[in-house]
């Protein structure tokens, strides 16, 4: 019955294809406007550990973009459950909870990738080239895994559209400006700092980065966010059963 | 074949069913009929696994649909009473989606397709997109694909609420015609004509309780034939009379205010329960 979690992955890919021109456009725009304000404007003359502004924030924006974009599946969830019923289709057809949060997953992960690619352009236009070594894929991988599990898990909580607003402005909000996107976190005061590491997206902000300077990064941040990642999954699991009443 | 025992279902201090049991046959249609609130929805919700009981069994095709989940699922087609297809979508990539969460192979899919789009007398639309079509013709793509994977259940819950009396006949034509392929069938509906035209069994439904089981013809006949409805003090009231001639010798004996028609299961439900169906 795992076969069937291709049925729940083709749904949100064809929803995707079928918005692919409207959703490359919003995928650009906070990025382009973070790269141009805080990369060209106010960050042009910063240098950071030896790298220029511009080189230490899109590897930054690459994970912040790669965690939003997981994360929305919540939004393609509960629309489809809230609004759509679609959910009672998947619900009442014989997959199990598991392969329901495989397919839900994949398909934030594939929407994350997405929209790292499209960064990856506009980081080219910007005259930055990244080193896409496989620490850099895995990195953004086990980050995407973890929001889109995360994901998943809220979705099936919120009892409502507005509540998953919510959810977003009190989880990704604070980790997308404290996880190491737009500034080193050891420039924080050393209590911030360990509260601050306990957020995924610091260990995936640095991985992707120093992957991305061709460096090593410290493969603890890797079974760190693999096993967060694990975690949510399970978590997502039992959800998906709670949200049966 | 539907087998309930003893369901119950509570949410929070409301008691939605209330020691429910029922048996339908094989190839058997019956209608579950009651006002809105009556616990048609609940009872369904738990047929097809979308909700737990509070206690009791519900078993289809011997599968029990709290123990043998998956089994039990793949003993039904589903069309909810909202419509839940992917509007975005066209509706062949609808009863693709359904085909492959019942593992069916994508040429069997497209077999499938093709023969219940002609079924439905959509095929010409198997392109159009879902939300560009009438609420007709999405009840009958949800109906195809409730078909998509050849359930020996069918689970209709009001199939023909919101739409209009032309298409509710077209409709009823298509319930028809899955009959005969025999396929049991569970219909819940407040429309009384339709519990009349299409079931073999009626089961009364009132406050999360069945009042009573029996063909449509028998319930009826328990209240006579004819009916006259007459405006007593302001009040409507209703005379049932087992031939038409005693019904107009009434008629005669009484003001012009009353009107004569047939008996139907609304007679036979207010009888029973006091109550009107709608």
């Amino acid at each position: 019955m795992i076969r069937g979690f291709t049925a729940v992955y083709l749904r949100e890919i064809l929803l995707l294809r079928r918005r692919l021109i409207k959703q490359i456009p919003s995928w650009s725009v906070s990025p382009l406007l973070y790269l141009i304000a805080f990369g060209y404007a106010m960050g042009r003359d910063m240098v950071i550990d030896g790298y220029t502004y511009m080189e230490f924030l899109i590897p930054g924006l690459i994970s912040m973009s790669s965690m939003t974009q997981a994360f929305a599946i919540a939004t393609e969830i509960n629309v489809a459950r809230f609004y759509w019923h679609i959910f009672e289709e998947f619900q009442a057809a014989p997959i199990s909870n598991f392969t329901y949060v495989i397919g839900e997953v994949l398909a934030g992960i594939t929407r994350a990738f997405c929209s790292v690619m499209v960064i990856i352009f506009l980081g080219t236009l910007f005259g930055v080239s990244l080193s896409l070594n496989l620490f850099f894929w895995l990195a953004l991988f086990l980050n995407s895994f973890v929001f889109a599990s995360l994901a998943v898990s809220m979705a099936m909580l919120v009892k409502s559209h507005a509540d998953q607003g919510m959810l977003t402005n009190f989880i990704i909000t604070p980790m997308a400006f404290l996880g190491g996107t737009f500034f080193p976190i050891d420039r924080l005061p050393v209590w911030a700092q360990n509260i601050i590491w306990f957020l995924p997206l610091s260990h995936a902000s640095n991985a992707v980065r120093q992957a991305s300077f061709g460096q090593t990064p410290p493969l603890y941040s890797y079974y760190l966010l693999l096993c967060v990642g694990i975690v949510f999954f399970l978590l997502a699991i039992f959800c998906v059963d709670k949200a049966k009443d | 074949m539907i087998q309930i025992e003893h369901l119950s279902k509570n949410f929070k201090s409301l008691q939605a069913l209330k020691d429910i049991s029922l048996k339908i046959s094989k190839g058997e249609l019956l209608a579950y009929l009651g006002p809105n609130g009556a616990g048609k929805t609940t009872t369904i919700r738990i047929l097809t696994g979308l909700t737990r009981p509070s206690s009791g069994t519900a078993r289809l095709n011997g599968y029990d649909i709290q123990k043998d989940v998956l089994m039990a699922k793949k003993q039904y087609g589903f069309v909810p009473q909202a419509v839940n297809l992917d509007q975005e979508l066209t509706i062949s990539e609808n009863l693709y989606i359904h085909g492959q969460l019942f593992a069916m192979t994508s040429t069997e899919i497209r077999h499938k397709t093709e023969e219940l789009l002609t079924y439905v007398e959509l095929l010409d639309r198997k392109k159009t997109l879902v939300k560009k079509l009438s609420g007709g013709m999405k009840r009958r793509v949800m109906i195809a694909r409730a078909l998509m994977h050849n359930p020996a259940i069918l689970f209709l819950d009001e199939p023909t609420v919101g739409l209009d009396a032309k298409i509710r006949r077209r409709i009823w034509a298509l319930i028809k015609k899955i009959q005969h392929r025999k396929t049991t069938i569970f219909l819940t509906t407040h429309y009384i004509e339709e519990a009349e035209f299409l079931a073999q069994r009626v089961a009364f439904l009132d406050e999360g309780q069945i009042i009573t089981v029996d063909t449509p013809q028998h319930l009826i006949a328990k209240q006579g034939k004819w009916a006259i409805d007459r405006i007593v003090n302001d009040q409507m009231e209703t005379f049932y009379f087992q031939s038409r001639e005693s019904a107009n010798q009434y008629n005669n004996e009484n003001d012009a205010q009353c009107t004569l028609r047939r008996v139907n299961l609304e007679d036979s439900f207010l009888a029973i329960t006091g109550k009107k169906v709608r």
